[in-house]
């Protein structure tokens, strides 16, 4: 096999993988932080603006680790380093 | 398939590319100023208000509740950069309806400008409202030690937030061009709809998250004094996050 073969097969298969486990890790936490905020709307329907407020912030902050995995994957797909020192370019 | 509009670039000027972020950054930024303009141009306080008049009022008061009651200040000396963030992100999404239209915030330089835009600005902010003296002690607060990490931890927020809105907004445009290729007859549609309610809600999320870091920097002594009221219940969570 070839250098760019298995370069090629390592970045495409780490980069399923890496929006794989970062999507599923990141939907769990996402949806704990919804369902408790779904929760304390319930109990506190006068609190719902700030809560939803708070909710917004927190879920950008917790999605920005799916987008970096996202990124990274995109990286390894379409802008990969390592293909320069095997196609010479 | 592009992944970034800065690929595309039309002509040079020298050392100067003009790229297609570049130029739809100018069409985002003539559109809000010819709205603005055509709305503004003959304001009233009394009698019968124009419609676009009313659209305006929404927006600034959407604007000025939303700084209230994030930040807990008053809104005045916050309301042009966060509203200029809010209305660029949410302008530059939202014309993305029109066929041929590049995102220029899909572009990580765009995004890049922006987030810098907030690291420069809250450090101003923070000295305007407590002072420079003040302002540098908040990095000692609780103790000495925590200095090296809440440095970094205004870079990585920076980085965090200009990753954030390109990640979103891009992903948006490569999923509805993967689409595009699979099954482009109704799919697309739903997923370009999906990506303006994305859009803007990214555009809220980016402005959200610049009061939060300027509200942080520019009460960080005033908190001491006023103790703990009913107002600071949502902030710790918000506070101490900076990825």
């Amino acid at each position: 096999m070839t250098d760019m073969a298995l370069i090629g097969m390592a970045s495409v298969i780490t980069a399923g993988l890496t929006v794989a486990i970062g999507s599923i890790t990141n939907a769990l936490g996402q949806s704990r932080a919804l369902a408790q905020a779904l929760q304390s709307m319930a109990q506190q329907p006068d609190e719902s603006n700030s809560i939803t407020r708070t909710l917004f912030v927190g879920l950008a902050m917790v999605e920005s680790t799916a987008i970096y995995c996202f990124v990274i994957s995109l990286i390894l797909i379409f802008a990969n380093p390592f293909w320069g020192s095997v196609a010479g370019g | 398939m592009t992944l970034s509009p800065d690929e595309i670039v039309y002509f040079t000027l020298g050392p100067l590319k003009v790229s297609a972020t570049l130029v739809f950054t100018w069409v985002t930024m003539a559109v809000l100023v010819l709205l603005s303009w055509l709305v503004t141009r003959n304001l009233r306080v009394s009698g019968a208000v124009s419609g676009p008049q009313h659209l305006a009022e929404a927006v600034v008061e959407f604007l000025v509740d939303e700084i209230e009651g994030t930040m807990q200040f008053d809104a005045r000396p916050y309301l042009p950069f966060v509203g200029t963030l809010f209305l660029f992100i949410a302008m530059s999404n939202v014309l993305s309806i029109f066929p041929g239209f590049q995102q220029p915030v899909g572009s990580l330089t765009t995004t890049a400008a922006l987030a810098l835009a907030v690291f420069l600005a809250v450090p101003a902010f923070g000295i305007a409202r407590v002072g420079l003296g003040r302002y540098l002690k908040s990095y000692l607060e609780p103790t000495p030690f925590m200095l090296p990490f809440t440095i970094l931890g205004e870079v990585t927020r920076t980085l965090a937030l200009a990753v954030r809105l390109f990640g979103n907004i891009m992903s948006g445009t490569v999923i509805a061009a993967i689409l595009l290729s699979i099954a482009p007859l109704f799919f697309p549609v739903i997923m370009q709809l999906f990506g303006l309610l994305i859009g803007v809600l990214q555009a809220y999320i980016f402005a959200v998250l610049a009061m939060v870091y300027i509200a942080s920097a520019a009460s960080e002594s005033d908190r001491r004094i006023e103790g703990r009221g009913g107002q600071e219940a949502a902030r710790p969570l918000i506070e101490g996050g900076t990825e």
